[in-house]
């Protein structure tokens, strides 16, 4: 083990793959090192292993109706009760995990690496290139998230794919912001200046130069706007334009266990739970990944 | 032939002038240097020889080839700079293998592995720093791997932005010393920009001493021996420099 | 003013065994090793390759190594006051109006929205009480003596407007305004040209003569030392490895010494090579 470690810790590396070993296992124990992250992980890998092992978890179908046992309080063959159709809550929250990381996973895939190339050209170009790109992406920062993409669901129709495309419209200008003022700290600087002089062209020097510098603060930010992201999704299907019935997705079934709030408040109550610690745990895995990741606010301690 | 030509140089930033009517011209294989108090032009004028300051005109030529306004493939292989920052001047998340791979790899150079282990060994680096990142290495190492990576396209004209004015003596005297080294085992020309006169004592053949955006005089290093230099600007910073020590006894 | 006599033969700073560490992965890790000195009212140099410890001694001399580093000494004295023992608040009450401390860049020790003027009266009105008038003519007075022109119109420029050099003699200006008896100048002019470096160093050499205060000057640059100092500390690695009077530097004894002098290049260079200093002579490191 010590030997292991101390192969990762060596200062002069004698592979590139034990340079990028290395580098990664000095940022897992840094970041292992911060509880709030530590939980926030732990979090999302109960999320991930939701998803991926729903079928053997959760005790009952998601969907299966069984109108002799309606709105059943918690007890222990049905552990968060169940709705007015008679469906186990539980296997409908554990399944619910799989939309929930799917629209997560999707926003991000789309809308973080489009936001990230807009505003790493538009930093690292200027001029009209940048004038032109941060104008049209203020005009999607000026309206409110939510109301934009509700537009867009109207326009689109209801359903958890138009529900994910509009989310990734409306969250990428806010990436390419960070993501254009992170370029302009270092467009200037003498290792941009040396690529150009080696030959380089603008398109490799951006792609292999000037996004890995705003990947982390981008990972950061990402992850601690998962949190929004859910709560818009989960939005979206409580008005019914997200996820359609009988998708067992949490947003949508707060919206249905809202006429029972008062006598039966876990039919709504136990997703909003789910979604609360979902949302919390990146919230923590995000401040942590900021410590380390983010030089200038975390700092090397 | 001549290495460099420039000839009525002016360069501007916006609508500021900041180089004027400059004429230089540096023989093949010599050592030229450009001394002068800070915010005189010398990095501007290195720049615009390389490319990246757009806005001059006049007539810069190099190893016989004018210049065009941009930075171009074949250009890269004729000319290269070290800058002045070692801290600036390499991307933080690379390693010294990944940024002396990457001149290559531009080019479409083959056999990679043997050239980088090569340079490492004639810049005076250890085979152990290869993979190391900036952040692990000095600034005298730092520059070593700088000096590198602009050797790496085996370019006959080097031209250097004060490349030891952010070190300590201890390892200037190293740098300059791999400097001289390289450009004997490798017949380079060297355009050096400096504000230590006694570096140019020791480095160059000649000196263009400038002045807000001009060049005041031209004349060959062994003027500071005696300070027998005609333009009282270039007399005033050699007084400033401490004169000639050795001499005055 | 009854103690200015007995000072004159009492030193002004005694330093004995001073450390400063900072914790690392590894461990505690001293920077500075047992430092001693004992400096009168002169001038002292400390010189030193970069991360040797000369900014680290400056700054626990006025008790300013921040957390996590932490420092202490033997024996630290000033003018009779023990430092060591002094509260925070005494310690700050002490600082700029006894010792001051000249950084190496004045763009980071300006406050950029406060005008020239009124940052000197600061530093003048936090340590005595006196009439607005005075204060006006003492700040002028002072920008005067450290040769800025045209005084009047300066107080009312803000730090950007101003050049490097002339930012560092308004720092000199604010740091000498309440007549210290120690000024600790670290690497003063390392970021100024060379005909201004020889300027601020003048001015600096000039008020501390007139007014019969210490100077520790601090810098990388043995030739600069060793024109503007009495007597010469050569440190590496944390430790005092050469201590000297200025006009000796060049029969240093220690290998280190010798080395660093040899690897400056000269006005009159006939050398092909530049000697090159062998570490693993004496560091072991
Ligand atoms: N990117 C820039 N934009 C505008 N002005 C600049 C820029 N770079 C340098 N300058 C100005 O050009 C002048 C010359 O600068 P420079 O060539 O860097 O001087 P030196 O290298 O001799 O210190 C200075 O007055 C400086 O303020
Ligand atoms: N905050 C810190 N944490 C750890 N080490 C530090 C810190 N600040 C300074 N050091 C170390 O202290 C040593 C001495 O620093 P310093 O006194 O600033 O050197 P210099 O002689 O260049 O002024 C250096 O090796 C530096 O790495
Ligand atoms: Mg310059
Ligand atoms: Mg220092």
């Amino acid at each position: 083990m010590t030997t292991m470690t101390n192969w990762l810790l060596d200062d002069s590396p004698s592979s590139r793959l034990q340079a990028s070993l290395g580098h990664s296992y000095r940022v897992t124990r840094m970041l292992m090192r911060n509880p709030l992250a530590v939980v926030g992980a732990l979090i999302l890998l109960v999320l991930i292993l939701a998803a991926i092992f729903a079928p053997w978890i959760a005790p009952h179908s998601p969907l299966g109706q069984n109108l002799g046992q309606r709105l059943l309080p918690p007890s222990a063959a049905h552990w968060m009760g169940t709705d007015e159709l008679g469906r186990d809550i539980f296997s409908r929250v554990i399944y619910g995990a799989r939309i929930t990381l799917l629209i997560v996973a999707m926003v991000a895939v789309i809308s973080a690496p489009l936001g990230l190339l807009i505003g790493a050209i538009s930093g690292y170009f200027g001029g009209w290139v940048d004038k032109a790109m941060m104008g049209v992406t203020d005009v999607f920062l000026s309206m409110p998230k939510l109301i934009l993409a509700l537009a867009f669901v109207a326009a689109l129709g209801p359903g958890i794919e138009n529900a994910i495309i509009a989310i990734a419209i409306t969250s990428w200008p806010a990436y390419a912001r960070i993501a254009r003022a992170e370029t302009l700290t270092f467009r200037n600087s003498e290792f941009i200046s040396a690529m150009r002089l080696l030959g380089a062209s603008h398109t490799r020097i951006i792609t292999g130069h000037v996004l890995p510098l705003c990947t982390s603060s981008m990972i950061v930010r990402v992850t601690l706007d998962m949190a929004g992201i859910i709560l818009t999704a989960a939005g979206l299907g409580f008005l019914g334009l997200g996820a359609q019935p009988p998708l067992p997705e949490w947003g949508a079934m707060i919206s249905r266990g809202r006429a029972f709030i008062l006598d039966q408040w876990w039919v709504a109550t136990m997703p909003g739970f789910a979604i609360i610690i979902v949302s919390l745990g990146f919230c923590f895995l995000g401040d942590g990944l900021r410590d380390v990741l983010d030089p200038k606010q975390g700092g090397k301690s | 032939m001549s290495a460099i030509i420039l000839k009525d140089l002016d360069i501007s930033y916006g609508h500021t002038k900041v180089v004027e009517g400059v004429n230089i011209e540096v023989a093949e294989g010599e050592s030229f240097a450009l001394v002068g108090e800070s915010g005189s032009g010398k990095s501007t004028i290195l720049k615009a020889i390389a490319g990246l300051a757009p806005d001059w005109s006049g007539e810069i030529s190099v190893l016989g080839q004018p210049r065009g306004r941009s930075v171009d493939q074949g250009f890269a292989t004729r000319c290269q700079m070290v800058f002045q920052d070692p801290y600036g001047s390499l991307h933080p998340r690379k390693s010294v293998d990944t940024v002396l791979s990457e001149p290559l790899k531009i080019h479409g150079l083959g056999n990679r592995d043997a050239r980088v282990i090569e340079m490492l060994a004639a810049v005076g680096l250890d085979q152990r720093f290869r993979f190391r990142y900036p952040h692990q290495l000095s600034g005298g190492q730092r520059q070593r791997v700088a000096i590198a990576r602009a050797l790496m396209l085996e370019p006959k004209v080097m031209l250097l932005d004060e490349p030891t004015s952010a070190l300590d003596v201890s390892v200037q005297a190293e740098i300059l010393n791999l400097l001289k080294k390289l450009r004997r085992e490798q017949g380079l020309t060297y355009l050096m920009v400096t504000h230590n006169l006694p570096v140019v004592s020791f480095m160059c053949d000649r000196m263009a001493v400038m002045n807000k955006g001009r060049i005041v005089e031209i004349a060959p290093a062994t003027a500071l021996h005696d300070g027998s230099f005609t333009d009282p600007y270039t007399q005033s910073l050699y007084a400033a420099s401490g004169g000639n020590p050795d001499r005055k006894d | 003013m009854s103690h200015s006599h007995q000072s004159e033969q009492a030193p002004l700073l005694e330093l004995e065994n001073l450390r400063v560490s900072f914790p690392t992965p590894q461990g505690r890790v001293e920077v500075v090793k047992g430092l001693s000195f004992t400096l009168g009212r002169e001038r002292l140099g400390i010189v030193g390759e970069s991360g040797s410890g000369k900014s680290m001694t400056g700054r626990a001399i006025l008790r300013l190594v921040r957390s996590p580093g932490r420092q202490q000494a033997d024996r630290m004295v000033f003018d009779g006051i023990d430092l060591a023992g002094l509260s925070e608040r005494k310690m700050r009450d002490l600082r700029g109006a006894r010792i001051s401390m000249i950084m190496q860049d004045p763009k980071f020790s300006l406050n950029p929205v406060m005008t020239i003027g009124a940052q000197i009266a600061e530093a003048l009105k936090t340590h005595e009480t006196l009439a607005r008038r005075e204060i006006k003519s003492r700040v002028l007075e002072m920008l005067h003596s450290v040769r800025i022109n045209d005084p009047e119109r300066v107080v009312n420029l803000y730090p950007h407007e101003v050049s490097g050099g002339m930012g560092q003699r308004i720092m000199i200006a604010m740091m000498l305004i309440p007549r210290p008896d120690l000024l600790i100048a670290d690497e003063p002019t390392s970021a100024l040209d060379v005909s201004v470096q020889a300027q601020v160093l003048d001015l600096i050499d000039e008020l501390v003569r007139d007014k019969g205060m210490g100077l520790i000057l601090i810098s990388h640059d043995l030739n600069l030392v060793a024109r503007y100092c009495d007597r010469i500390l050569v440190m590496h690695a944390g430790e005092v490895v050469e201590s000297c009077a200025a006009e000796d530097l060049h029969k240093a004894t220690h290998p280190y010494t010798q080395g660093l002098l040899a690897a400056v290049p000269r006005m009159e260079e006939t050398r092909e090579e530049l000697p090159v200093l062998d570490r693993s002579a004496w560091s072991g490191t």
